[in-house]
């Protein structure tokens, strides 16, 4: 159906006539995206492997090497590359970042529309079991699983552990969100208006809950996402990352171990951090300005606003 | 007006009960219960328009809510053409509701908050033909909606399809509502309050088209309201209700000008009149409408009513009939 | 009745800035006297200025809005010459104001007592125990027990809020009040009984009220005179009994006639079921005005002058009557020219 095409079309060039105008917003979309972009074109912006020992002219690994013409952020305790690392420290950050950031935010809208829709029984049991998950210190809880699982000794990647776990105890807060947001839809006319047509649940929440919350969920998720590269981050420094991929938190946790601080290599644990800043920042920048713009609030001036109406509700319900 | 009767409601009953707290449920004790409608019984003739008025509280929108199946109904009769429909699933013989929807559509109050803000027009309009899943066709589909919105005076229809609703003014989303409840075909129209949220000079027009299409379709019309003023150019009966119950029901002319109950009388003498140089006597109520939770005891109005005497407060007026279409649940009516 | 007017508004004209660097005039050259103890009706339908006419006198418009053009005297004080903070005390000690559903606007976590004492201790700082012996007396006064001031805006009806928004504007005995649509969302008894309140309490205490609605029934019970508004400016403007009786403005006669009327209904059983007299089209937009009359696009007796040239208002009170009646259309003009 072209039609559709071409209302989806106009829509999406409204939405970035507004958009490109807010520069936090577009601070932000910069942010993310070239780190996106540094992590997939990783091995094009960098000669070496990351690791690759670099050599002096005399064949010995520079070690604690400053930043110099052969490697723009130095070496570390081994003379590996960190500009190396770094672009593809990206890719694991990041993937580990988005997968679990992902999940969690399926998880999580998914818990909150069951629970919003359907009440009762099946909102009591989810919203418990969020309860439970909320009370329960979020990166304590993820330590020991993640120790726990990779004790047992079954063939996972200890990414995979991270993206899972991340990603299976994250979705309490958008669930909760999604939820409140769906109990309001669920209330409002143009869904009495469904019903008294005959349409049964899942039209419903297909073609009316959905696209109402469409947006929150994009904002949400965006958000999120800025969160699930930090926690991942937390757990790498903390030694749970997969020490042969390093991501950015892996990065550190190196730095620290291997006195890079009494070392004085400031290249080796800054740029790292300043990485996750990066794209954090930009993750909420992005969150926040999308939640602004896609949130259906009424931004027209009253003088442009509704022809024919006098906007006074009623008084009293029946 | 043939004698067939579209729409037969008796002794209908909607009551809510109350969420208890914890303390109560461990007790045992009974949950209250709000009795929105509270033995209801009226008819509607096939092409004709009954005005339900009352103020809030009265049960007027459970009782259309009830009729299309958003309300489960808790006691009582409905019957669709002579024919039982089921209110709570176990009558084997009776229609279900499903079937009842499509002969029975409903147009609520605000054009704004009906319509879903993110579905173009067509979408909205076809809602009912998705939702029945009954087109195939995406062309066929546009054509009926076409055809609907030419039809509620939306032209040219072609120009309205991909709109979305905060593009169209208060009277064009009445319209498409409107729109959307006649696309498939139905008998009988609920309109609950249909032009109360609009500009005066545009509730004459969206007036006028419900009389339109009564005339050229033959639909009958329940058009609930709390607005008397309306009433009288539009409605054949008209039906008082309070707390839940009619109080007076029979021709509108002969309701208006000739009113029998009490509550009826007064709301009359209260509703303001575009004459400043009119003397009239107005009972102003004092109070307001209890709750339908605690009901008084004997006639519910009796608390508020002029004339309430002992044995008021005592009995439940029955329905005394005041010629042949005339009633009223007054224990001192002639 | 030569009584110096308590309000009175001149050539008032109020823009608006709107996103697009449009400029909409939502008021033009809108003038009108307000006489003490008096009440006028300011009636319209949406859009067409009333409420904006009542927030540019009390000068509480939006950032985006101006007064560009016009005087509002009250008691003989141009109030557009005051400095914000000289209007700081006619706000609410001289004007108070009922807004368009505020009944819901209460906060919902105080009690009532405490807001009505909030808004006058905000004016007139006097003893707690001055103000809450106010506040028992407001609440007697809109027909509230002083007990129910210690609970919340919850457990109030709608009417009974409406009624505390109206003791909190009488809070300091203000000599004008200005209600926005106060019972629009009023059922059709408790409309009654609030608007009685006011016919009582103007009675009582003299207060002068300006009543903004678009309920032609409620004008007719309420208002001495009417300033009946369209897209901005003033389209027809006489005593009560003139404007209903005798409309001059087209847009008058035919928005009477749109007006459904109990009465004319039930006059034959013929009038009911036939179509009630509607205005085609809808009212313009104010960043989209029509050139000349804003009426003149509905007209039907709209001629070539107008659309070209606004009209002006024109007296068409009767000669010796000393009841004013001004109407704004060319049509009328000519006749009353033809007539001289």
């Amino acid at each position: 159906m072209s039609d559709r095409w071409v209302l989806f079309m106009r829509n999406l060039r409204n939405f970035w006539r507004i958009f490109s105008h807010n520069k936090l917003g577009m601070l932000g979309a910069f942010l993310v995206f070239s780190a996106i972009f540094v992590a997939v074109f990783a091995p094009l912006l960098t000669p070496y492997a990351p690791t690759d020992t670099i050599r002096d002219a005399n064949g010995r690994g520079m070690t604690f090497a400053p930043p110099s013409v052969h490697g723009p952020l130095g070496t570390d305790d081994a003379g590996r590359d960190i500009w190396s690392q770094l672009v593809y420290g990206a890719r694991i950050s990041l993937t580990v970042g988005f997968l679990a950031g992902f999940m969690a935010m399926f998880v999580g809208s998914l818990f909150g529309i069951m629970s919003g829709y359907f009440s009762g029984r099946v909102d009591n049991v989810l919203m418990r079991i969020t309860d439970i998950l909320l009370v329960i210190p979020d990166l304590p809880l993820m330590l020991i699983l993640v120790a726990t699982i990779r004790q047992m000794d079954l063939r996972i990647s200890p990414t995979s552990v991270l993206i899972v776990v991340i990603g299976l105890l994250y979705w309490t807060s958008t669930a909760r969100l999604i939820r409140s947001q769906v109990l309001t839809i669920k209330e409002r006319q143009f869904v009495d208006r469904a019903r008294a047509f005959g349409a049964g649940d899942w039209y419903i929440i297909r073609k009316h809950i959905l696209p109402q919350i469409m947006p929150l969920i994009v904002a949400n998720t965006v958000l999120i996402l800025s969160t699930a590269i930090l926690i991942e981050s937390g757990l790498a420094f903390l030694g749970l990352g997969d020490p042969t991929k390093p991501s950015w938190g892996t990065m550190l946790n190196f730095a620290f171990d291997r006195n890079a601080v009494t070392n004085g290599a400031w290249w080796f644990y800054l740029p790292p951090g300043l990485a996750i800043v990066w794209v954090t920042l930009g993750c909420v920048l992005l969150g926040n300005v999308l939640e602004e713009l896609l949130n259906p609030r009424l931004t027209e001036h009253h003088l442009e606003g509704d022809q024919n109406m006098i906007a006074i509700k009623r008084n009293g319900a029946e | 007006m043939s004698s067939e009767l579209i729409l037969e409601v008796n002794q209908l009953y909607t009551l809510f009960p109350m969420r208890q707290s914890m303390m109560d449920m461990l007790r045992h004790r009974t949950p209250e219960v709000v009795r929105a409608v509270d033995g209801v019984s009226f008819q509607i003739q096939k092409g004709d328009v009954l005005a339900l008025v009352g103020e809030s509280g009265c049960g007027k929108t459970t009782i259309a809510r009830t009729l299309i199946g958003l309300e489960k109904a808790t006691g009582g009769e409905i019957l669709f053409k002579g024919q039982k429909v089921s209110v709570d699933g176990r009558d084997k013989q009776a229609i279900p509701l499903k079937q009842l929807r499509q002969r029975v559509q409903v147009v609520f109050q605000d054009p704004y908050e009906s319509l879903n803000p993110r579905a173009t027009i067509l979408d909205i309009v076809a809602e009912p033909l998705d939702v029945n899943s009954l087109v195939r066709d995406s062309r066929e589909r546009q054509e009926r909606v076409l055809k609907v919105l030419e039809e509620v005076g939306l032209r040219p229809a072609e120009d309205y399809l991909l709109r979305y609703p905060h593009e169209l003014s208060g009277g064009q989303r009445q319209r498409v509502v409107i729109a959307g409840a006649m696309v498939l075909e139905p008998e009988l129209l609920l309109a609950d309050e249909p032009v109360s949220m609009l500009d005066v000079s545009i509730r004459a027009e969206i007036l006028n088209l419900l009389n339109a299409l009564r005339r050229s379709r033959g639909i009958s019309i329940l058009f609930i309201t709390h607005d008397l003023g309306t009433v009288g150019h539009f409605a054949d009966r008209l039906a008082v209700m309070y707390l839940g119950r009619i109080v007076e029901i029979g021709p509108t002319v002969e309701v208006l000008k000739n009113p029998q109950h009490p509550y009826t009388r007064a709301l009359l003498s209260v509703v303001p009149m575009p004459n400043p140089n009119l003397r009239r006597k107005m009972v102003i109520l004092s109070g307001e409408t209890p709750n339908p939770i605690n009901l008084p005891p004997g006639c519910r109005f009796h608390p508020r009513c002029p004339m309430a005497v002992e044995v008021c407060k005592l009995s439940d007026p029955p329905f005394i009939a005041l010629g042949h279409t005339h009633q009223v649940a007054c224990l001192q009516a002639t | 009745m030569s009584m110096q007017p308590l309000l009175s508004v001149r050539h008032l004209t109020t823009e608006f800035q709107l996103a697009n660097n449009q400029v909409a005039r939502a008021l033009e050259n809108v003038s009108f006297d307000v006489r003490p103890g008096q009440t006028l009706g300011l009636v319209g339908e949406s859009g067409c200025g009333k409420t904006t006419t009542l927030m540019s006198v009390m000068r509480l418009l939006p950032a985006s809005g101006r007064i560009t053009e016009g005087n509002i005297y009250f008691k003989g004080t141009d109030l557009l010459t005051l400095s914000e903070r000289e209007m700081r005390t006619f706000r609410w000690k001289e004007i108070a104001i009922i807004f368009q559903g505020s009944m819901n606007a209460l906060n919902p976590v105080m009690k009532v007592g405490d807001q009505i004492r909030e808004a006058i201790l905000m004016h007139n700082p006097v003893e707690r125990e001055a103000a809450e012996e106010r506040v028992g007396e407001l609440l007697e006064l809109v027909g509230i027990q002083r007990q129910r001031g210690e609970q919340y805006p919850f457990q109030y009806s709608g009417g009974m809020r409406q009624r505390a928004m109206i003791a909190m504007a009488l809070a300091c005995s203000p000599a004008l009040l200005f209600a926005d649509e106060p019972t629009t969302a009023l059922d059709v008894m408790i409309q009654a009984q609030v608007l009685e309140l006011l016919k009582q309490i103007q009675r009582n205490l003299g207060l002068t009220i300006v009543l903004v609605t678009h309920d032609l029934g409620v004008i007719a019970e309420m208002c001495d005179e009417v300033v009946v508004m369209y897209g901005g400016k003033v389209a027809e403007y006489g005593t009560a009994d003139l404007i209903y009786n005798q409309p001059q403005h087209p847009y008058t006669q035919r928005l009477l006639k749109a007006f459904p009327d109990l009465n004319r209904a039930t006059e034959s059983a013929e009038s009911a079921g036939q179509d009630l007299v509607t205005i085609p089209g809808s009212p313009p937009r104010l960043n989209a005005l029509p050139p000349g009359c804003r009426f003149n696009p509905r007209c039907e007796e709209s001629m070539e002058i107008c659309t070209q040239i606004a009209p002006d208002l024109v007296d068409m009170a009767a000669a010796g009557a000393d009841a004013r009646h001004l109407a704004a259309c060319h049509l009328l003009k000519r006749m009353k020219i033809e007539d001289q």
